[in-house]
């Protein structure tokens, strides 16, 4: 298995302020991650530093094997669509191709412009007067007609409309499968990723809480509903992400790499967005994080 | 990397050449008829040995003509280009792009962001050091006779010698290193802000404070003044300013003519070799102009006088040149340190 993403114990602090602690990552190739977590848990500081915009503060991280925007050759072979996709607002979306072609070895011409006539979007015009969704659609457009290997993409859909949302993450997926690309994409709404995703990275308080094929994640993840149990009496290779109980009855969310065969329990599936749910309410509950309230109360 | 250079630069471009453009005609129209106004007030004037007097002559008929209007207007010109350089050109040469987020943009293409820098920061510079330097080849190539005919004159009130402030600044090279210390300094303090309005204000405050100081505090100790002593004698005085009948102060001159020279200091110095700040003498006080200098000829009181002499003209311009463009490159050096250890995004 390759890997396009490796990071050990990366830590990256913004003074005092943590941006993102001891994250240990290995993010396969050929596929399609996501990176989930709430506002200012430290996606934009993780991306920033798989695409070099960031050094570390302590750690490491590899991206396709290099150190990020090592030089023009490792630069090239990454694609990143920064978070609010800026673009020259003075330049016309004819300019920003011409700023592609002119600063990437590998510019694909014939893509970039059947992409920007296929969206539509007329060439003379300024980019500062598209749409956030054309604005969008252009900065991917210059990401992956630069021909990369790895696209990272910071939050690319958050301020479009539902529909514009829905064609970007299409327009995304078919790049990815014409190209072949390893794809890094972030987002604080599950539902976004939960279509074009098939792994899974949430990021919660700068840290890293869960990271896994999707498939296998929703696999071991289980949803039981029973008659009412303590916790001792449950198997111990059951790792209990969530509990909650009435007087007669408890339901749980279990990871357990064996199925359930106990027939008191009836077991359901569980969505990825009730799993990443579930795993940021429990990092919310946490005994360090209530003595941090605590002090600042 | 140059075509996005090119394209971003371009506006700030041709309202740069248009300036120039503007300038040359003017400086070029009025230059003309200045040269031949001043050949024509000195013609033959060696065969009757009035070369002095006609040189005053022609000083003289510049007061208050178009021709002191145009030397004041370029004068401001090149000496406000290079903070401009440095408030529109330096300063949001980074910081924009932080402000926009098209530094992420930028930076993520196939071109290291220390290549970025080296092309953005080489082409601006030279473009900014040689609108500089042609614009101080205008006009020092315009006032030229000016300085030829204060060369000439007698001791004058409106000679302008081209080693003394302001007229150092405004011709020669050292316009060159001024231009390129202030883009450089533009760009370092929006390194070090990171933000355009305040990067600019910081740009012009630090700037300026330079440009008035460095005259005054720097430049007179670059080569070791020569000093001169005089007698001061009822002929020679030219200045006197007494305090108030209580204060017993007494400041006297004496004229100091040497053409060209740029005069650091007069001091009076009585026959001890003390500073002479007073007492008045009696006729001073009381008496007309001619006893009150024939008694201030009577202290014996010598001047010391420290000065550059003209000389030194080109020593000068090219110190001031070689230290503006070095610190230039030490700015640019440290700009170049800290984009390539990623802390601006």
């Amino acid at each position: 298995m390759t890997v396009v993403l490796e990071s050990r114990a990366l830590s990256k602090r913004y003074g005092k302020r943590p941006g993102l602690t001891d994250c240990t990552l290995s993010i396969p190739a050929g596929r399609i991650a996501g990176l989930v977590g709430p506002n200012g848990a430290g996606k934009t500081t993780l991306l920033n530093l798989a695409v070099g915009l960031l050094a570390p503060t302590s750690g490491t991280i590899e991206v396709l094997g290099g150190t990020p925007a090592s030089s023009s050759e490792q630069l090239a072979r990454v694609g990143f669509v920064a978070q609010d996709t800026p673009t020259y607002a003075g330049l016309t979306v004819a300019d920003h191709l011409k700023l592609g072609a002119r600063m990437n070895p590998g510019w694909d011409a014939k893509l970039a412009t059947h992409r920007i006539e296929s969206l539509r979007l007329d060439p003379r015009q300024r980019a500062g007067k598209l749409s956030g969704g054309q604005r969008a659609q252009l900065a991917l457009t210059l990401a992956i007609a630069k021909r990369p290997e790895f696209l990272v993409l910071d939050e690319p859909v958050a301020s479009l409309d539902p529909l514009a949302r829905r064609e970007f993450l299409q327009g995304l997926m078919e790049a990815t499968v014409e190209q072949e690309l390893s794809v890094l994409i972030s987002s604080h709404l599950v539902a976004d990723l939960e279509r074009v995703c098939d792994y899974l990275i949430l990021l919660t308080d700068s840290r890293v809480l869960l990271a896994g094929d999707v498939d296998d994640l929703l696999a071991t993840h289980r949803l039981l509903t029973g008659p009412r149990r303590d916790k001792a009496a449950l198997p111990a290779q059951w790792q209990i992400i969530s509990e909650s109980h009435t007087d007669r009855q408890s339901t749980l969310l279990v990871r357990a790499a064996d199925p359930v065969t106990d027939p008191a329990w009836a077991v359901d599936q569980i969505s990825m967005e009730d799993l990443v749910l579930a795993y940021m309410s429990k990092a919310a509950i946490t005994p360090d994080r209530n003595r941090t309230l605590e002090v600042q109360r | 990397m140059m075509w996005l250079t090119w394209r971003q630069f371009r506006t700030q471009a041709i309202v740069a050449a248009a300036g120039l453009a503007a300038a040359a005609i003017v400086l070029l129209v009025s230059g003309v008829s200045l040269a031949d106004k001043f050949h024509a007030s000195i013609a033959g004037c060696a065969a009757h040995g009035s070369c002095a007097q006609l040189a005053g002559n022609f000083l003289q008929s510049l007061r208050g003509s178009s021709y002191q209007a145009v030397a004041l207007v370029i004068t401001v010109l090149i000496y406000v280009a290079p903070a401009l350089i440095g408030v529109f050109w330096g300063a949001p040469l980074i910081t924009r792009e932080i402000e926009t987020g098209t530094l992420r943009l930028t930076w993520t293409q196939s071109v290291t962001r220390t290549r970025w820098l080296a092309v953005k920061v080489g082409s601006i510079g030279l473009v900014a050091m040689a609108s500089a330097g042609l614009l101080a080849l205008m006009a020092s190539w315009w006032i030229n006779p000016v300085y030829e005919a204060s060369m000439k004159a007698n001791a004058r009130a409106d000679a302008l010698y081209r080693l003394s402030p302001p007229e150092f600044g405004v011709n020669g090279i050292a316009p060159i290193g001024y231009a390129a210390f202030g883009f450089a300094l533009g760009l370092t303090l929006g390194v070090l802000i990171r933000r355009t309005l305040p990067a600019m204000a910081a740009t012009l405050a630090v700037f300026a404070g330079i440009q008035v100081g460095w005259p005054q505090l720097i430049r007179p100790h670059l080569l070791t003044p020569l000093r001169s002593s005089m007698q001061i004698t009822a002929a020679n005085i030219d200045s006197l300013m007494m305090g108030g009948p209580s204060s017993h102060t007494m400041i006297v001159t004496a004229a100091f003519h040497k053409p060209g020279a740029w005069i650091l200091s007069r001091q009076a110095v009585n026959a001890a070799g003390r500073p002479f700040t007073g007492p008045p003498t009696k006729a001073c006080e009381s008496g007309g102009i001619q006893a009150c200098n024939a008694s201030i000829s009577r202290l014996h009181l010598r001047q010391i006088v420290t000065y550059q002499p003209g000389s030194r003209y080109w020593a000068f311009q090219w110190y001031e040149t070689a230290i503006f463009v070095a610190v230039a490159l030490l700015l640019v050096w440290f700009c170049y340190w800290r984009v390539s250890r990623r802390r601006l995004t």
